[in-house]
């Protein structure tokens, strides 16, 4: 048991390296409690050696969670591919409480097919099986859907491997070649594209809910405006520019609105745009900063940051049937510092930035009781964005002086860092789950 | 008059240009002499020459180190937008100008450290240039003059991350064009 949980400490996974610039996954911490359990290299029946090690990616992959505990290679007894192969006993023996195992089918058309089953080690049955078709391209993915029906079907909860994050990457700094590049990666950082490049400030990217669009801050035009890209398509449009702020957009639930700060009236306001029409509803009316909207899961609040009390903090404001808005409520009280909610998609927690003692670190408050936790213990943490499934915080902090991300699960007990070769990587937002 | 004052500016942005491009040629007094002699002056009467007392400074006040114009970045405390008493002054010496100067045309940026949430401190770099531009406002120059706008912490002068740092990059700045 020592030994295992030494081995879960400080374990870096650095998988093979492409010549593009990927994320690479640390995980620093690892978890007291999690489940152990064995991921057998898969078998390959075809020409040369196999595409890719499914196995390693739904490894990494569950370890990065959290909540599992993968077993190392070199411990494994024996390397079956499929149920009948299983010496249940001799897993049992390693302490292993789940197997799974798989193999993996060159089809002559170029294409493959995956087969996988996770096996209960401990009662010696089989908990979920499939064969899942693939193409060349589509191995990694493929992974990470045998990795969401490994998670759920061990934790009760949806996986969220098999999604995308977007992210802003910073290089030349203060040198007159700064540039910004706007990228989307898989969740495990791997297949970096790069979806805008400038050599102006580009921020705050939001994926809308239906997975495919980000809207963004760009000053191209040598001021900021809020756009909106099909990541897939490139297609793009303005969504403001109006003199002063555009910035901090934030997207409805249902997809239909955008929430973003304007300053056009004089001061920082919250607003909410009609995609249909780009006609805006002004949200909130005040001398102080408000910006950073997010929305209540159900649509019908937003949370904001405000200073109107001094410090920023956190407030909140109920749209009724018209969008118009009640008078905004004080949600933080911890802290001088709370500022850029993120509501988790079940809608009972938002996380922050709280600032505290010269720190600044990722927060979440609990909205029904108010309760505050601190997550992280860094001093420039920043842009907290939770997983679709609210089980992980991904988010920005500083590092030998480098911006890069860092996630953290929701009980705080497991961390990672996603870093890249170079440059400043900040601004992570994780996107929804994929629309089948 | 107006035209005249823009001519002049150009002239001595300029100048300045070529003095930057090259540095000055070093005074020669063998080829003033000779050029003397070529005017067919008699060497053996009275050398005349002229003292230097000094005539101040001669270029755009802008330039001056002396002027108070010549301050043009101002630094805030941590989630303030609160500009010291002396630069209020200074910068009433900046409203004072572009009044008298009305084709002069100026864009304040405001910026943030890093610490905190990156739209928080582009809100609050709006506030601190518009902290600024109300302070010259008052002093009558026109709107049209002005614009302004907020980087936040995305365009920091200083890179590191600490407090002196930080006490840079808080800050609002004052772009004249062409200076």
């Amino acid at each position: 048991m020592l030994g295992r949980m030494l081995s879960a400490l400080f374990v870096a996974i650095v998988l093979v390296m492409p010549a593009r610039a990927e994320l690479t996954i640390q995980i620093s911490e690892g978890v007291e409690g999690s489940l152990p359990i064995a991921v057998v290299p898969f078998g390959f029946e075809g020409r040369g050696a196999a595409p890719a090690d499914i196995a390693a990616i739904v490894a990494a992959d569950l370890r990065r969670s959290g909540r599992f505990q993968p077993l190392p290679r070199e411990d494994m007894v024996g390397e079956p591919h499929e149920a009948q192969q299983v010496n249940f006993q001799s897993w049992r023996a390693v302490g292993t409480d789940n197997v799974v195992v798989g193999k993996l089918r060159a089809l002559a058309d170029g294409s493959y097919q995956v087969q996988f089953q996770l096996l209960d080690a401990l009662r010696g049955k089989q908990l979920a099986g499939y064969s899942i078709p693939s193409r060349p391209d589509q191995l990694r993915q493929t992974a990470h859907q045998i990795s969401d029906i490994i998670y759920e079907t061990l934790t009760g909860q949806r996986g969220a491997f098999d999604t995308f994050i977007a992210y802003v990457v910073a290089t030349g700094k203060g040198t007159d070649k700064a540039t910004h590049r706007l990228a989307v990666a898989d969740a495990d950082g791997y297949g970096e594209q790069t979806i805008l490049e400038s050599t102006q400030p580009v921020m705050s990217p939001a994926w809308a809910p239906d997975g495919k669009r980000l809207a963004y801050v760009s000053f191209n035009k040598g001021r900021p405006a809020v756009y909106v890209q099909n990541v897939v398509t490139q297609e793009v449009r303005v969504v403001a520019e109006y003199p002063g702020l555009n910035n901090a957009p934030a997207w409805s639930p249902d997809g239909k609105r955008l929430a973003l700060t304007l300053s056009k009236d004089g001061n920082p306001e919250i607003y909410v745009v009609d995609m249909a029409t780009l006609r805006l509803q002004r949200i909130t009316r005040h001398y102080a900063i408000d910006t950073e909207p997010a929305w209540a899961a159900d649509g019908r609040e937003l949370f904001f940051t405000s200073d109107r009390g001094g410090s920023p903090q956190i407030y909140r404001v109920r749209l009724d049937a018209s969008g118009a808005a009640t008078r905004p409520q004080r949600l933080t009280f911890e802290g001088r510092y709370n500022a850029r909610a993120s509501v988790s998609p079940d809608g009972k927690h938002i996380a922050v930035v709280h600032g505290a003692d010269g720190k600044y670190r990722i927060a979440v408050q609990e909205l029904n009781t108010g309760i505050l936790r601190v997550l992280t213990d860094a001093r420039l943490d920043e842009s907290p964005s939770f997983a679709p499934n609210g089980a992980m915080i991904i988010y920005a902090t500083e590092e030998n002086g480098r911006g890069v991300l860092a996630a953290v699960s929701i009980d705080g007990r497991s961390h990672q860092r996603l870093s890249l070769q170079s440059g400043d990587v900040r601004e992570p937002a994780w996107s929804p789950f994929k629309r089948l | 008059m107006e035209r005249r004052i823009q001519w002049v500016l150009i002239v001595v942005f300029v100048l300045g240009l070529a003095a930057c491009a090259a540095p000055p040629p070093k005074e020669d007094a063998g080829a003033a002499a000779d050029a003397g002699a070529a005017a067919g002056v008699d060497q053996g009467a009275d050398q005349r020459q002229g003292a230097d007392l000094g005539t101040g400074f001669q270029g755009h006040p802008l330039d001056d180190p002396a002027s108070p114009l010549s301050k043009r970045v101002f630094y805030f405390e941590l989630d303030s937008s609160q500009l010291s008493e002396e630069d209020r002054e200074i910068i009433n010496a900046h409203a004072k100008y572009l009044a008298e100067h009305p084709e002069v045309n100026v864009v304040i940026e405001g910026h943030a450290d890093e610490r905190g949430s990156r739209e928080y401190n582009m809100a609050l770099g709006e506030r601190r240039a518009l902290t600024v531009r109300q302070l010259i406002l008052v002093q009558g120059v026109g709107q049209q003059q002005i614009q302004y706008i907020s980087f936040g912490e995305e365009r920091p002068v200083a890179l590191g991350h600490d407090d002196s740092a930080w006490g840079l990059n808080r800050r609002a700045e004052l772009l004249y064009s062409g200076y």
